[in-house]
C-alpha cells in the first residue's frame, strides 16, 4: 500500500519565497505524483499555528509520510517530528526538504530558486515513502562523572556535580589540585587574593562526601560510550602512602637536594626532592620526585631496587609514623578502573615557555625578563620572595619594569595568531600590584590593542593608567638588550610615532596562553577533536558551547581556549549542568539513526566479509568486531559489529563497506537511491 | 650552447669593495686571502650594480633585473655559487631570485629585460659563509700568527642576516659564525648584545643624528663588553663605526678609538699576509694595535 504523504512548504517570512515561488513548488509537488495527497504553503511553518497545521492535516488526512520543505533539518527537524510524536506518527516519517540554507540563500533569481526546489521536494517525497518507523535506542546510564583536571575549572564542574547530588571522580596529575589559580597573587578586577578564594574551593572538594580525588594520577584509557564508559587510571607512584602520611613535615624538612627548581613557583624559587608543591597543597602530603631525589638515582645508576638504595634515607628515617613508615620507597603505579557515565575535561592550559621564539628579547638568556606567571609568584605572599617584589637576578627591588603585552598572542610567525584574552587585564593588575608594592617604581606597557571586555575591566585598565599612573604605549618591543645592570628596552610608539627606548631593571612578558602540550593525547585518549592550535574543540561555538565532538563528554576551562576565571567558572557550571542531567535519567534515550552491519540466517550468518576497513573509518571507535560461533564454541566467522551507544551515525562505514553489509538506519540505499532516482529521471 | 660546469666561485664585488672605491680594502682583503687558502675566486665578466639602496626603493621590477643579470652572468659562465661579500649585494642577489621563483610574471618581465633566461640553481653566498664552507681547515691549518689578548666584537649588522626567511643564514638574533672564524683566528670572542642591531646603513648622509645614534650604542656596547676592536663583514657597517668615531664621540662626550676591522683582515692577519697588502692602512681609526696584536 503506498503511502499517503503531505508536502509544507515554509515561507520563512521572505526568507525562502523572495527566492522560490512557494506557491508553485507546493503546486508541482502534487502533480504526476499520486501518493502526494496534500500540499499547501504556510509563512512560518516552525510557529505554534504551523505546527498545529501540521498535526490537523496529518489527523484529518491520515498522512502517514511529511514533508516539510523549510530551513535546515538542524533547525527544526526535532520541532516537526515532535509534532508527529502528538498525532500518533512515528517521527521518522516526517522529512525536511532544506529550501532555505541550500536554495533560497545561496540562489539569487526566483526561477533557478523555484527550479532547484521542485527538485530537492520531489527527492525528499520519494525518500519519504521508503521511510520506515524507527523507535529510540534505551541505554543505561551509570550515574557517576570523571573530571580530568583539578584546576579551577575541574574543582568547580566537581563540586556543582557533587552538589547535586551524584558521584565524581576527580584525576589530577599533579601532586595537588588548584592548577593555575593557585599560583596567581591577587585576581582582576577586585583584586581579591587568589588563594584565598580558590583554598576554600579546594578544601570542600577534598572533604565532599561525594567526591573521590585521585592526585599524581592520570588518565590510562577511556573505552565505552555515553552512559556507560570504563576509565583506566595510573595512580603514578607517590612514593608516600596517603593513608599513614599525616603531613607533618618532618621529610621534607631533612631532605639534602634543596636546590631543585620549584614548578609551582615557575622556577623562580626551589624545593625539595621529597616535596608539596605549596603550603595549602590538597592533600597536603607529599610526593617524590624520582627524577632528582639522589636515592632514586642511585638506584637507577645500580640497577637495584630503591628501598635497597643506602645513598640517603634521611626522609624515611625522620618520619615519625611507627610501625609501619609512611614514605615506601619501592611503590609502583597503580591502575584503578572505574565506570562512570559522563566526563568532564578540564586540562587546562600551559603559559607559552619557548623562549628560543624570542631571541630579540634575549631568548631565555636574561633572568630579570620574565613572564607574567613568574610575576604571579613574585608578588603571591606564597611565592618565592613572599610577596616582595625582587629582581630575580641580584635580588634588587626594581624600580622601571616595562611590560610586553601580546608575546607570541596574535602573532603568526610565533605560531599562535589567536588572542590570549587574559594578558591586557593581567598585565593592568601587574603594574598595579606593582605599584602597590614599590611606592616610587614606574611602569610601562606595549601594547597592541587593549581588550577589555567584561563586567569592571574597562574601568580596571583605566583605573590602572589614570590613578595607579602605568604609561601605556602602543607599540612592539623590536629588542631587548642588556647595559650593565639595566635592560634597555627598544619600541616604537606608533601614536606619536616616535622610537622609544627605556632602560628597565625588569622586563615582564605577558606570554601567550598554549594548549597543554600533551593536550593531542588525552583528545586522542577520549575520542574528542582539536582545533588547530591544539585546543579541544566545543561542537558549536555558540549554541553548544560545553560539549565536545563525543557523546558524554563534556569540556571546561582553558583546555578548550583562552578564558579567565569568572568565564573558566561560569563554563565548569553549564560543563557540570550538562552532566547532571545526562546522569538524572536511569536509562538514556538515543536517536535511532546507527549503523547496522547484517546479520542473515544461517549459513550466511552474516554478509559482512570482516575485512574491518569500517573500523578503520569510524571517527567514534563505535565498530566492534564479533565472533559467531557454533554450538560447541568454535568461531564460524569474525564479523564487524556497531555499538549503538558510540554510532554517531555519519555515515562513512555504510559508505565503504565493500559488500555492501552494513546499513544507516533512516539512510539506507534503498532510501538514498529513491531520491537521486527522482531527480535523474525527470 | 652548452655551459661548462666551473669549480671556481664566481665573485661579485659590487661598488662598495671593488677596486678603486670607498672600501677596497675589503675586496683587496678577501682576494689576498683567498689565494692563499682558497677557493679559487674569478670575477664575473661584465657585473653590474645589484641594484641596492636607490633602485630598490624605486623601482622593484629595475633593482630586480640589476640583480638578476648578474645572476644570470653567473649562469651562463658556469659558476654554481656566487661570492657576494659585501651584504647588500648578497641580499639584493637572494631577494631576487627569491622574488622570481615566486612570480612567474616578474621572471618573465626580468628575463625579458636583460634578455637572458634565469634558470635559478646559482646559489649566493656571503663572506662568512665562504669561510665556513670552505676554509675552517685552512685556516687551522695555515695559521702563522696567534695574537696576543685580542678581544674582539664579532658585529654582524641588519643585512647579513635579514630577512631571515629568505637568507636562511645562522640565528638571525643570536648568530655565531662570525665568532667561530674570530675563534679560529686566535682572537677571543667577548659576548656582547648588540651584534645584529643597524648601523643606520644609508642614512648615513641624509640623517647624521639617527646614524651617530646607532653607532654609538654599537660601540659604546662594544667598549663596555672589553672589546679590543670590531670585526665586520659589510662596507657600510665599516663605513659608519669607522669614519664617524670622532665625531660620535663628540656628540656623545665619549672618546672612542675602537679599530674596525673586516673579518677578512683579520684572517689575512692571522695567516701572516702583510697588513698593507690587506688594506689595513686605509682606515680612519688606526688599525695599528691589531696588527701589533698579530706581531
Amino acid at each position: 500500500m503506498s503511502k499517503k504523504i503531505g508536502v509544507f512548504v515554509c515561507h520563512c517570512g521572505t526568507n525562502i519565497s523572495a527566492t522560490v515561488d512557494v506557491e508553485k513548488v507546493a503546486e508541482e509537488a502534487k502533480k504526476n505524483n499520486p501518493g502526494v495527497s496534500y500540499t499547501t504553503t504556510y509563512k512560518y511553518m516552525c510557529s505554534d499555528p504551523g505546527q498545529k497545521l501540521l498535526r490537523d492535516k496529518i489527523k484529518e488526512e491520515g498522512l502517514d509520510g511529511v514533508v516539510v520543505a523549510a530551513c535546515s533539518p538542524k533547525m527544526h527537524e526535532h520541532t516537526f517530528r515532535n509534532a508527529a510524536i502528538k498525532t500518533g506518527l512515528n517521527p521518522y516519517h516526517v522529512e525536511i526538504s532544506n529550501l532555505r540554507e541550500q536554495c533560497s540563500w545561496v540562489h539569487p533569481d526566483k526561477p533557478t530558486g523555484t527550479e532547484k526546489s521542485i527538485d530537492l521536494v520531489r527527492m525528499m517525497t520519494e525518500k519519504t515513502r521508503k521511510d520506515k518507523s524507527l523507535n529510540p535506542i534505551k541505554v543505561p546510564v551509570t550515574k557517576r562523572a570523571l573530571v580530568i583536571g583539578g584546576g579551577i575549572a575541574g574543582i568547580q564542574a566537581a563540586l556543582d556535580i557533587a552538589d547535586g547530588g551524584q558521584e565524581v571522580i576527580m584525576v589530577e596529575r599533579e601532586a595537588s589540585i588548584g592548577g593555575h589559580m593557585a599560583q596567581l597573587s591577587e585576581t582582576f578586577p577586585t583584586l581579591d587574593c587568589s588563594q584565598c578564594i580558590m583554598t576554600p574551593k579546594m578544601v570542600e572538594a577534598a572533604q565532599h562526601e561525594n567526591i573521590t580525588m585521585h592526585t599524581w594520577s592520570e588518565i590510562e584509557s577511556v573505552d565505552g560510550y555515553i552512559g556507560n564508559f570504563d576509565v583506566k587510571i595510573r595512580k603514578k607512584a607517590r612514593s608516600v602512602d596517603l593513608d599513614l602520611c599525616t603531613g607533618c613535615s618532618s621529610c621534607w624538612q631533612v631532605c639534602p637536594c634543596k636546590k631543585i627548581k620549584s614548578e609551582f613557583d615557575m622556577g623562580m624559587g626551589n624545593r625539595t626532592a621529597i616535596y608539596i608543591p605549596f603550603p595549602q597543597a590538597i592533600p597536603s602530603k607529599p610526593v617524590i620526585d624520582r627524577e632528582n631525589c639522589i636515592l632514586f638515582k642511585d638506584a637507577r645508576k645500580k640497577n637495584i631496587k630503591p628501598n635497597d638504595s643506602k645513598v640517603c634515607r634521611k626522609c624515611i628515617d625522620a618520619c615519625p609514623i611507627a610501625p609501619v613508615k609512611a614514605i615506601d620507597y619501592n611503590q609502583v603505579d597503580e591502575i584503578v578502573e572505574e565506570k562512570v557515565g559522563a566526563i568532564i575535561v578540564a586540562t587546562g592550559y600551559k603559559e607559552l615557555d619557548d623562549t628560543s621564539l624570542y631571541g630579540e628579547y634575549g631568548g631565555g638568556k636574561y633572568k630579570d625578563v620574565i613572564t607574567g606567571l613568574q610575576f604571579e609568584r613574585l608578588a603571591s605572599a606564597s611565592g618565592p620572595t613572599e610577596g616582595a617584589i625582587k629582581r630575580p637576578s641580584d635580588g634588587k627591588e626594581p624600580e622601571i619594569v616595562v611590560f610586553i603585552q601580546c608575546v607570541g598572542s596574535r602573532d603568526p610567525a610565533k605560531g599562535c595568531s589567536y588572542c590570549s584574552k587574559t594578558c591586557c587585564m593581567y598585565t593592568a593588575k601587574h603594574t598595579m600590584l606593582f605599584k602597590h608594592k614599590v611606592h616610587h617604581g614606574h611602569a610601562f606597557v606595549f601594547y597592541i590593542d587593549i581588550r577589555c571586555a567584561g563586567k569592571g575591566y574597562e574601568e580596571f585598565s583605566q583605573r590602572a593608567i589614570e590613578e595607579e599612573g602605568a604609561t601605556y604605549l602602543r607599540g612592539r618591543v623590536s629588542r631587548i638588550y642588556k647595559k650593565g645592570e639595566k635592560l634597555v628596552v627598544l619600541g616604537a610608539d606608533t601614536l606619536t610615532g616616535s622610537v622609544v627606548e627605556i632602560e628597565a631593571d625588569m622586563v615582564v612578558l605577558a606570554s601567550a596562553m598554549k594548549a597543554q602540550d600533551d593536550a593531542t593525547k588525552i583528545a586522542q585518549a577520549v575520542y574528542i577533536q582539536y582545533d588547530k592550535d591544539k585546543f579541544l574543540s566545543e561542537i558549536h561555538p555558540k549554541l553548544k558551547p560545553v560539549e565536545s565532538s563525543s557523546a558524554g563528554i563534556f569540556l571546561a576551562g582553558t583546555c578548550q581556549g583562552p578564558k579567565d576565571i569568572p568565564e573558566t567558572v561560569a563554563q565548569a557550571g553549564a560543563a557540570a549542568s550538562k552532566v547532571l542531567a545526562l546522569l538524572s535519567a536511569d536509562e538514556l534515550e538515543r536517536e535511532p539513526v546507527v549503523a547496522k552491519v547484517d546479520r542473515s540466517p544461517p549459513p550466511v550468518f552474516s554478509t559482512c566479509i570482516g575485512c574491518f576497513y569500517c573500523q578503520k573509518v569510524c571517527p567514534y571507535s563505535a565498530i566492534e568486531s564479533e565472533d559467531i560461533k557454533a554450538r560447541d564454541g568454535s568461531v564460524i566467522k569474525t564479523v564487524a559489529r556497531v555499538n549503538e551507544g558510540l554510532c554517531q551515525g555519519c555515515g562513512l562505514c555504510a559508505a565503504t563497506c565493500r559488500s555492501k553489509s552494513v546499513e544507516l538506519a533512516g539512510f539506507n540505499d534503498e532510501q538514498i537511491y529513491a531520491e537521486i532516482n527522482a531527480l535523474e529521471f525527470n | 650552447m652548452q655551459i661548462e660546469e666551473k669549480t671556481k666561485i664566481g665573485y661579485y664585488p659590487g661598488c662598495a669593495i671593488t677596486m678603486g672605491s670607498s672600501s677596497e680594502e675589503y675586496g683587496t682583503s678577501v682576494l689576498r686571502v683567498a689565494e692563499e687558502i682558497g677557493p679559487e675566486l674569478e670575477e664575473i665578466h661584465d657585473w653590474n650594480c645589484c641594484g641596492a639602496s636607490s633602485a630598490h626603493a624605486t623601482n622593484h621590477k629595475l633593482s630586480t633585473a640589476l640583480s638578476i643579470r648578474n645572476i644570470s652572468l653567473a649562469e651562463q659562465s658556469g659558476y654554481k655559487e656566487i661570492l657576494a661579500p659585501c651584504p647588500m649585494c648578497s641580499q639584493r642577489l637572494i631577494v631576487s631570485q627569491n622574488d622570481v621563483e615566486e612570480d612567474e610574471e616578474l621572471k618573465k618581465d626580468v628575463e625579458d629585460a636583460i634578455e637572458m633566461p634565469c634558470n635559478g640553481g646559482v646559489k649566493i653566498i656571503n663572506y662568512l659563509e665562504l669561510i665556513k664552507n670552505y676554509c675552517m681547515d685552512e685556516i687551522a691549518e695555515k695559521k702563522k700568527k696567534t695574537p696576543k689578548d685580542l678581544k674582539i666584537a664579532s658585529y654582524y649588522g641588519c643585512l647579513l642576516l635579514r630577512p631571515p626567511k629568505v637568507l636562511k643564514f645562522d640565528d638571525p638574533e643570536n648568530p655565531t659564525s662570525m665568532e667561530e672564524i674570530v675563534e679560529a683566528t686566535g682572537a677571543t670572542s667577548v659576548d656582547w648584545e648588540l651584534k645584529t642591531n643597524c648601523c643606520g646603513g644609508g642614512f648615513t648622509l641624509s640623517r647624521t643624528d639617527v646614524v651617530l645614534k646607532l653607532t654609538n650604542d654599537i660601540l659604546e656596547c662594544a667598549a663596555d663588553a672589553g672589546a679590543d676592536a670590531i670585526a665586520v663583514a659589510c662596507p657600510m657597517c665599516h663605513a659608519n663605526l669607522d669614519m664617524r668615531q670622532k665625531k660620535i664621540g663628540k656628540e656623545y662626550n665619549r672618546k672612542f678609538d675602537i679599530p674596525i676591522v673586516y673579518i677578512s683582515e683579520l684572517i689575512g692577519l692571522a695567516l701572516d699576509l702583510g697588513p698593507i697588502s690587506l688594506g689595513l692602512n686605509k682606515h680612519f681609526i688606526d688599525t695599528e694595535s691589531v696588527v701589533n696584536a698579530f706581531a
